[in-house]
Order: C-alpha cells, then sequence, then structure tokens
C-alpha cells in the first residue's frame, strides 16, 4: 500500500468540493456572517477612539484582517470536525473500511477543508474593497494566501484533534462556544491587544490565532504588536504540531 | 477442509469492550462459494464479528483469515478482498448514486477505464442505470440499499459481507434483494456472509446458518439439517392460570417441552394424531388451554431450542434490552 495515495486524496477532495457546491445555503451563511461583522462593527464604532489603534488606520480597515482570521478559524475548524459527521451518517465507515491509508485519507481532508476555507477568506478579503480596504499589493496579496493557508492547517488540525476525541456530534456546539469563540475574542481580531488586562494579555499570547491575525494586519495594514518572521514562525510550529496530533489520533481512533 | 481452500477462518475470536465480552471465543470454517448466514437477535454479536473481519475492529483476542490474510496483519490485502454492506446506510447523501460508486472505485486503486466498465456493469445489475444521476438523498430504502449492494461488488471482492441488507425494507423489495444475493453467489462465486434476524430469510438464502446468541455461535448447519434436530412438528398450548408441565412428561411421543409463559412448546411427531391426547390430558387435570398451534419446524423453533428464547425483538427480555444499551453505549 502506498501510504500517499493521490488518487485518493484527489477524490476526497473532489468530494468535499462537490458537497460544499451543493450546499449553497451553507456557503451563503458562512460568507454573510463575517461580512456583518465587518458591516455592523464598522461602521458602529467607526467614529469610537479606541485606544491602541495605529493613528493613520480607521476602525473598519483595522478590522478586516480580524474579520479574514476569524472566517479562517470558523470554516477551518468545521473542516476540521467534518469527519465526525461523516462518522454520525456512517460514510466514515465506507472510508475506513478501504485500502487507502489512513493518512492519506486525512491529507485529502485537509486539502478539501483548506480550499474551502481559503476560498471564504479570499471572497472577504475582496469584499472588504466597499468598506474601503486595499491590498497594498501582489507580493503582499501572495504572503497574506500563504499565512492564510497556514492558519487554516492549524485550525483543521484543532478540529481534528477535537473530532477524533469525541464519540459524536452533540459536543460540537460546546467545542464552539467554550473554545472557538474564546480563540476568536481573545486574537485581537476586533480590537487591539495592547490595552488588555495583564493576566488576559497572557491568555493571547497563548491562542495561536493572536500570531494568525498580527501576522495578517503586518502585511494588510503595516502595524502590528510582534515581528512578521516571529508572528509567522510561531503560526507555522502550532500547525505543524496540531496536524501531527490531529493525524495520529485520527489514525488511532477506531470506527465503531 | 484445508485453510487453503476456506474464504474465511476463525480461530478463538474474542471482542470485549471493557469487561463486556461482545464476541467471545468463537472459531468458524467459511467454504469459499458458500452463502453463510449468521442468525441471532439484536446485540447477539453478529455485527461486531463483521467488523472485526472487516478489520474495522481490532479483536481483542483470537484470530482470523480472510482468503488467507490475516484480519490483524494484513489489514489492506483483507480490505482489497472483501466488499461490505453495513447495517446503516453509509451513502454520502450529497453525491449521485454514480458517484458514490466512482468514489469507492478510485479509493480501491482503480483506473479510469475499469471503473466505467465496473460501475455501468453493477449498476445493471441492481437496475439503477437509469437513476445513477439522481442525488442518493432522492433514493428510496430499497434504491440505497441496492445501491450500496453494487457498491459492494465493484472492487470484485472475494468475499461479501452483507450485514442485515433487508432490515426496514417492505416485503417486495427484500424479495428482490434476496435474488440479487443468490444471483450473485451463484454467477459471481462470490462468498457471502449475511447476518440477519429473519428466519425466512436464513431460512431461504443460506447454506448454513450460524445460530448467534450472547457473543457465542450455539449452532451451526444447513436449515435443513438444524429443523431436523426438531426433528418433529411442535405443537404449541395456550394456558392460563398456573399449571405444572409435568403432566405432560408421561408422554413417551414428546420428544421435547419448552414453557415459556403462558405457553407450552411440545417436539412431537405427527402431531396432528397427538392433539386430542394432549387435550384430554389437559382436561384431566384442570389446565385450561385457550388454543392450539400445530407447527412444521421452523429455523425460529431451532432458535427456540437453542437459545430458549423467541428472536423478535418485542419478545426481548429484560437483560437482552441491557445489553444492547450497553453496546450501544460503548460503540457509539
Amino acid at each position: 500500500m502506498k501510504i500517499i495515495n493521490f488518487n485518493a486524496i484527489y477524490i476526497l477532495w473532489l468530494r468535499e468540493m462537490k458537497r460544499t457546491w451543493r450546499a449553497k445555503s451553507r456557503i451563503i451563511a458562512t460568507i454573510l456572517m463575517p461580512l456583518f461583522f465587518l458591516a455592523f462593527l464598522g461602521f458602529g464604532f467607526r467614529r469610537a477612539s479606541i485606544p491602541g489603534l495605529p493613528e493613520d488606520v480607521n476602525y473598519s480597515i483595522f478590522l478586516v484582517p480580524g474579520i479574514i482570521g476569524m472566517t479562517m478559524l470558523f470554516t477551518s475548524t468545521i473542516a476540521g470536525f467534518s469527519f465526525l459527521w461523516d462518522k454520525e451518517f456512517g460514510f466514515l465507515k465506507e472510508i475506513m473500511v478501504t485500502p487507502v491509508s489512513r493518512l492519506s485519507i486525512v491529507i485529502g481532508r485537509i486539502a478539501g477543508g483548506a480550499t474551502i476555507s481559503i476560498f471564504q477568506g479570499l471572497i472577504i478579503l475582496f469584499l472588504s474593497y466597499i468598506f474601503g480596504f486595499r491590498i497594498p499589493g501582489i507580493f503582499a496579496f501572495l504572503l497574506t494566501f500563504l499565512l492564510m493557508l497556514i492558519i487554516s492547517f492549524t485550525f483543521i488540525g484543532m478540529g481534528l484533534i477535537f473530532a477524533s476525541r469525541m464519540k459524536d456530534i452533540h459536543g460540537f456546539s460546546l467545542i464552539v462556544n467554550f473554545v472557538v469563540f474564546p480563540i476568536f475574542f481573545l486574537s485581537g481580531a476586533i480590537y487591539p491587544l495592547d490595552e488588555m488586562p495583564k493576566f488576559i494579555r497572557i491568555l493571547t499570547y497563548i491562542d495561536p490565532l493572536t500570531y494568525g491575525v498580527d501576522g495578517l494586519r503586518n502585511i494588510l495594514i503595516g502595524s502590528s504588536t510582534f515581528p512578521f518572521l516571529f508572528d509567522f514562525a510561531i503560526m507555522l510550529l502550532v500547525c505543524v504540531i496540531f496536524l501531527v496530533v490531529g493525524s495520529y489520533l485520527f489514525e488511532k481512533s477506531e470506527v465503531n | 477442509m484445508k485453510n487453503g481452500q476456506a474464504a474465511i477462518v476463525i480461530k478463538n475470536l474474542t471482542k470485549k469492550f471493557n469487561s463486556f465480552s461482545a464476541v467471545s471465543d468463537i472459531s468458524l470454517t467459511v467454504a469459499r462459494g458458500e452463502l453463510f448466514g449468521l442468525l441471532g437477535p439484536n446485540g447477539a454479536g453478529k455485527t461486531t464479528l463483521i467488523k472485526m473481519l472487516a478489520t474495522l475492529l481490532k479483536p481483542t483476542s483470537g484470530q482470523a483469515m480472510i482468503s488467507g490474510f490475516d484480519v490483524i496483519k494484513d489489514r489492506n490485502e483483507v480490505r482489497n478482498s472483501i466488499g461490505i454492506v453495513f447495517q446503516e446506510t453509509a451513502l454520502d447523501n450529497k453525491l449521485t448514486g454514480f458517484e458514490n460508486l466512482d468514489f469507492h472505485s478510485v479509493m480501491y486503486g482503480m483506473g479510469k477505464k475499469a471503473r466505467m466498465k465496473k460501475i455501468k456493469e453493477v449498476l445493471e445489475l441492481v437496475e439503477l442505470s437509469d437513476k445513477s444521476d439522481q442525488l442518493v438523498e432522492k433514493y428510496s430504502g430499497g434504491m440505497k440499499r441496492r445501491l450500496e449492494i453494487a457498491r459492494g461488488l465493484i472492487h470484485e471482492p472475494k468475499v461479501l459481507f452483507l450485514d442485515e441488507p433487508t432490515l426496514g425494507l417492505d416485503a417486495q423489495t427484500r424479495r428482490h434483494i434476496w435474488d440479487y444475493i443468490k444471483k450473485l453467489n451463484s454467477e459471481k462465486e462470490i462468498t457471502i456472509i449475511i447476518t440477519t434476524h429473519y428466519m425466512e430469510e436464513a431460512d431461504y438464502l443460506c447454506d448454513r446458518v450460524g445460530i448467534m446468541d450472547k457473543g457465542k455461535i450455539v449452532a451451526i448447519d444447513s436449515p435443513v439439517n438444524l429443523k431436523n434436530t426438531i426433528g418433529a412438528d411442535i405443537i404449541r398450548l395456550e394456558i392460563t392460570g398456573e399449571y405444572e408441565i409435568d403432566i405432560f412428561k408421561n408422554f413417551d411421543f414428546i420428544k421435547d417441552i419448552k414453557k415459556l409463559n403462558g405457553l407450552v412448546n411440545l417436539s412431537v411427531t405427527e402431531g396432528e394424531s397427538k392433539i386430542p391426547l394432549l387435550l384430554k390430558a389437559a382436561q384431566d387435570n384442570n389446565i385450561k388451554v385457550i388454543s392450539v398451534t400445530l407447527n412444521k419446524p421452523s429455523l425460529e423453533d431451532v432458535f427456540l431450542k437453542f437459545t430458549g428464547k423467541m428472536i423478535r425483538e418485542n419478545e426481548a427480555n429484560a437483560q437482552d434490552i441491557n445489553r444492547e444499551n450497553m453496546r450501544r453505549g460503548i460503540n457509539r
């Protein structure tokens, strides 16, 4: 058996694409949510003076990298969780009984999930033109794309870790409320972190999305807390750890 | 039978969930081309046994070989040589019938040409060719089953597992699927292992039937031979009030007596001529008989003989329900 089976990875990826394309209401919902955040938060706090905000940047613009980070966080975590849905509807057994290595199955799934979440992130990036946001240049765009990819892999890995440890989908909303939302709020996606009380700042440093959002902000609006390479390195490290642990746990799991 | 000729050889196979043995110490050999049935109530361990053979669960102890491959050591060779239709539907509803089959054949490493040829062939076999471009969510229960059977055949498995293939289907569709299964077995010479808790199904389809109860195979033979172990007709008396079955023990012609709440099952030969004698005896002993039925032996009676209970779900006793819940809780 080949450990990496490209045909199998492709067909798993293709399946994700078809499923997503056929659930159009879900695509629309996952694009509208971040768009609402951009619009309502952006307009609502347009005139507010927010301490810690870079001087020449208005709040709507400040928000864009954060909301892209948020989109990546939510869509990727859900993609990582999609194994649980397959488990619930029985299809996982069909996948697991085939002579395809578990690693190829995981890669196919990650490829599918990452494609979809990057696609949604890019839509938000382009739609933010409406709010006066401009991408600084082609190099910045490519760097943004790369960072989005890493953020996506990271949270697919996280979703995978949780999905492998859970028996059914009932715990999903619990994870969203008590893990995903805190990651979102503590990442500085919608406000600067500099003004946070000290004990909360410690939490923000533990949150991997903090570095993702900070990196995106560095590339897109030229303002950040950490140097870009630092953000990038931390993000990459967490990404590798989550993916390895997630794949390992998935390989160990039995289908009952 | 030599191991080399057998499709499946199982030796002392056991699966424990915590302290609960879902399958305990089963040994079994199934010949190539055989249509073998596992008959038993829910929670008897049929599905657990199948899942171990299909490499989805690791056995706690024991050994199983499929087409000469070990289900623990040669997982991928085993996966390549088996097809399986699960008890619960395992289709992707958001894909069409064709796409489900195509997904499967790519996962089994088939080339494009072979895929198209095989998919066309199996679709024709299960008469779904004209529905293959519809999303599976639009399929009826019977169509889904047929599609799953088709899918199980694409990669030309040597052994096909069918776990309760007709569960929840109407009588007509069930008949239809039985005919497919027979056809597959005779024309393609595929070894088929089928689990069921329908007596007629096992009786109609299987060359040999293994009766499973509480994780063990309690009897194994052809349906005819199994019925012959009853060796007689069954007279079933429905009785009200307290009674002792001892009064029937005086009759030499009664081979076996089984008491089941208000029912007494008596194994006799030439049942029709024995009914008057039994009724008289009952009357003499002040036992109130409400009704009498005479049955020629069926697998149901065989099942009752070996397990001491009826197979139908609604007659499951509290202990069985407990076991079932336990199994579900652990397996989920």
